[in-house]
């Protein structure tokens, strides 16, 4: 599947995330955390950063890690994330949804 | 919020295994994950998971557990069972499954309520300073209930 962001075509599969990590720009986060009612602030991005440098490292992200990751904490990361942190924050982030169940 | 059509997910929890009492934590960190609201209400048994003195040292049944594969009568064998769940232990820690109070941390920052029965606190002579501090309170089951008295809300026994 296809979207346009600030006249890129990108690619995204049904759920929305991008599905070619090379597409994704720090403007383009910006906009999918819009259509998700996030208006991205330092911290937000501070907790983007995080989540690629694991997806970098190849790391599987979890719950567990975000209260480990000195970043945030997990009460925090629920506000500036609301309905399912990690699933909005890896969207916004351009990587793949996590398929932990923890 | 989340966009799912389940809005609650609220589990009694009534057991004190391992299996049962990460099977609750797991599913009720998973709804919070997924922008569900979830609660946990420890009653009888499950109770045991939220006492400071008991959490860490929950087991795995292997009496009267099929699943075991090994005859009842070497289960009831003295260390049959904390072998059984040190192995299980070693299992969930190498999938990055955190133990018993670190897992009731997490559940509580991630906004889960904790609840206590209030008849089994009694019934087992509990006081709250027995009971973990991220405790959100002792409810009866008609308060219970209550919050579970919303449009799209599931209740589930384990």
């Amino acid at each position: 599947m296809e979207k346009t962001y600030l006249q890129s075509i990108i690619q995204i599969n049904e759920e929305g995330y991008l599905t070619d990590f090379t597409q994704w720009t720090k403007e383009i986060g910006a906009e999918i955390a819009k259509e998700q009612g996030i208006e991205m602030t330092d911290k937000h991005w501070e907790v983007i950063d995080y989540i690629h440098d694991k997806y970098k490292n190849e790391e599987a992200l979890s719950i567990r890690g975000i209260k480990k990751s000195g970043v945030i904490n997990i009460k925090e990361f629920y506000e500036l994330f609301p309905g399912g942190p990690l699933k909005k924050a890896t969207l916004i982030a351009g990587i793949p949804k996590p398929k932990s169940c923890i | 919020m989340g966009n799912t059509k389940v809005r609650k997910m609220l589990f009694i929890l009534s057991k004190a295994t391992i299996e049962n009492v990460y099977a609750a934590f797991i599913m009720a960190n998973g709804a919070r994950m997924e922008g569900i609201e979830s609660e946990i209400f420890f009653t009888f048994f499950g109770l045991e998971a939220i006492q400071k003195k008991k959490l860490e040292h929950l087991h795995v049944a292997t009496v009267g557990n099929p699943a075991m594969h090994i005859p009842t009568m070497l289960g009831g064998l003295p260390g049959m069972e904390a072998l059984a769940t040190k192995m299980m232990k070693s299992e969930m820690e190498k999938l990055d499954m955190p133990p018993v109070s670190e897992f009731l941390e997490i559940l509580s920052d991630s906004g889960c309520k904790l609840w206590a029965c209030k008849l089994a606190v009694e019934m087992f002579h509990l006081e709250e300073k027995d009971l973990i501090d991220d405790l959100d309170g002792i409810l009866t089951i008609g308060d219970f209930y209550n919050r579970a008295d919303q449009e799209n809300t599931h209740l589930l026994f384990i």
